[in-house]
């Protein structure tokens, strides 16, 4: 299974929050309420649902999970 | 209501105050979306209507050629109404913006959800040993009103005030600029008072925080707090309020799905995001401030686009199934709360006060339906929800 990592593009999001609800373990919001990955947004096994959940519903288009084949 | 010349063909001629569009405006959109996805009606001196997700989001990114100056679609338009962020463009927007934003996070959030249980809680309890009740009238138009009252720190008893005041703005003064302007007197006056009695004496809410903010070191004007702070009391209140009443519009309807909610209570926050999609009360407007094509369809200036969140919502383009409501609907990527810049301040707090008022409804009250002998009526204009929604219980 390739490794993934999360991406969010801070020009693009406006704070709809949703990745934050759907996957808390992965993304966090900034006192604006604006998210962030959380570290370098590598993503456990087990939460790889997640990721592909926080990036289907964003409303933005501001989240990419990166495929990591190395 | 007002009365409205019938409208011959949706196309070229639409109108939003047509009762038929009020009472079910979802088979009007698709028929657009198939055979003119941008409707064009000279009606209210020139507006389009994008009824595409694509077309929607367009305009909604395209601060260039749209304007936020006026974001209602009135019969006259009326002196320039002020209420930061909302009727604020690039690059003014953003400061006005970020001002407000640190309040309505979800973790800031989190410190109501407590007291909006509370509420919900007794307003159930008024109607409960009963054999049914108004569920938009008793309960989900009681809740936001309270909440936001405690927010900027006003009495919660104030809600028939603000009602009305936002029947004038968002309703009546579609059509009647004399009623909006005496409203907009009104709303201005009271927060002076209110802004006055914090000068001197600030208190642990939204008003006072407000009222010793800035921009770039500068205190904000009176102009830009008085408009936010009628911003935060408009836009919060009538539009959760329609969102709530159409939840329960659903299972009232639903037996199936208000059954599932009661035995999965952990479904309720997926679900309130399909109810979000399917029901999304808020239609925006934009002004035309620069010739432009959006879809091939070229856009004068001068006119007025309305963005129709609820539209974008129901375009099978972009959600499969569009018109089916699925409560357990996994991709869901809905633009209640708008796209781009101005998505919705309030989006956290609204998603916050209907899973509450759902989850503290449903534990006490799992099983109702529509009261047959009664009729069902809908909110006109820039917020679609109930607004009589009688039902039975048991």
């Amino acid at each position: 299974m390739p490794k993934l990592k999360v991406k969010v593009d801070p020009e693009r999001c406006q704070g709809h929050a949703r990745c934050a609800a759907l996957a808390p373990e992965l993304f966090k919001l900034d006192e604006l309420g604006n998210a962030h990955e959380i570290g370098d947004g590598s993503v456990p096994d087990a939460l790889a649902e997640k990721a592909w959940l926080a990036k289907a519903n964003c409303p933005e288009l501001a989240i990419d999970v990166i495929e990591d084949k190395a | 209501m007002s009365t409205r010349p019938p409208v011959d063909d949706w196309a070229t001629d639409f109108d939003h105050l047509d009762p038929r569009w009020i009472e079910n405006p979802y088979p009007i959109w698709q028929e657009l979306r198939e055979t003119c996805p941008i409707a064009h009606t000279e009606r209210f001196r020139g507006v389009y209507f994008p009824s595409r997700y694509e077309d929607v989001r367009a305009v909604a990114y395209d601060t260039e050629h749209f304007s936020s100056r006026r974001i209602i679609v009135r019969e006259t338009p009326p002196p320039r109404i002020p209420a930061p962020p909302i009727t604020s463009d690039p690059p003014e927007h953003r400061p006005a913006k970020n001002l407000l934003l640190p309040a309505f996070t979800p973790d800031a959030i989190k410190r109501y959800e407590q007291h909006t249980r509370e509420i919900c809680g007794k307003l159930i309890a008024r109607f409960a040993g009963k054999s049914g009740c108004d569920a938009a009238v008793d309960y989900a138009q009681e809740i936001p009103v309270r909440v936001i009252a405690v927010m900027l720190g006003l009495p919660e008893e104030e809600g028939d005030r603000f009602r009305t005041w936002i029947h004038e703005i968002l309703e009546l003064g579609i059509t009647r600029p004399d009623i909006l302007m005496k409203a907009i007197g009104e709303t201005t006056k009271y927060f002076q008072a209110e802004v006055e009695k914090r000068r001197d004496a600030p208190r642990d809410d939204l008003i006072s925080q407000l009222a010793a903010a800035t921009i770039d070191g500068q205190p904000i004007t009176e102009d830009h707090l008085l408009g936010a702070l009628r911003l935060i009391l408009i836009a919060g209140i009538d539009t959760t309020w329609s969102a709530i009443g159409a939840c329960f519009w659903h299972l009232a309807r639903q037996p199936e799905d208000r059954k599932r909610l009661v035995n999965e209570p952990a479904l309720i926050p997926t679900a309130v995001e399909e109810f979000l999609r399917a029901y999304a009360p808020v239609t925006m407007a934009r002004e035309v401030i620069k010739e432009t094509t959006i879809n091939g369809c070229p856009m004068q200036p001068g006119h007025m686009v309305l963005l129709s969140f609820p539209a974008a919502n129901r375009d099978p383009r972009m959600f499969p199934d569009a018109d089916r409501v699925v409560i357990d609907r996994k991709e869901n990527r809905h633009a209640a709360f708008g796209l781009g810049i101005h998505r919705c301040i309030g989006s956290n707090l609204a998603r916050m006060e209907i899973k509450v008022a759902l989850e503290e409804w449903l534990k006490r009250i799992p099983d109702f339906r529509l009261d047959p002998a009664a009729t069902v009526t809908w909110s006109e204009g820039t917020v679609r929800g109930p607004r009589k929604l009688p039902v039975l219980f048991g």
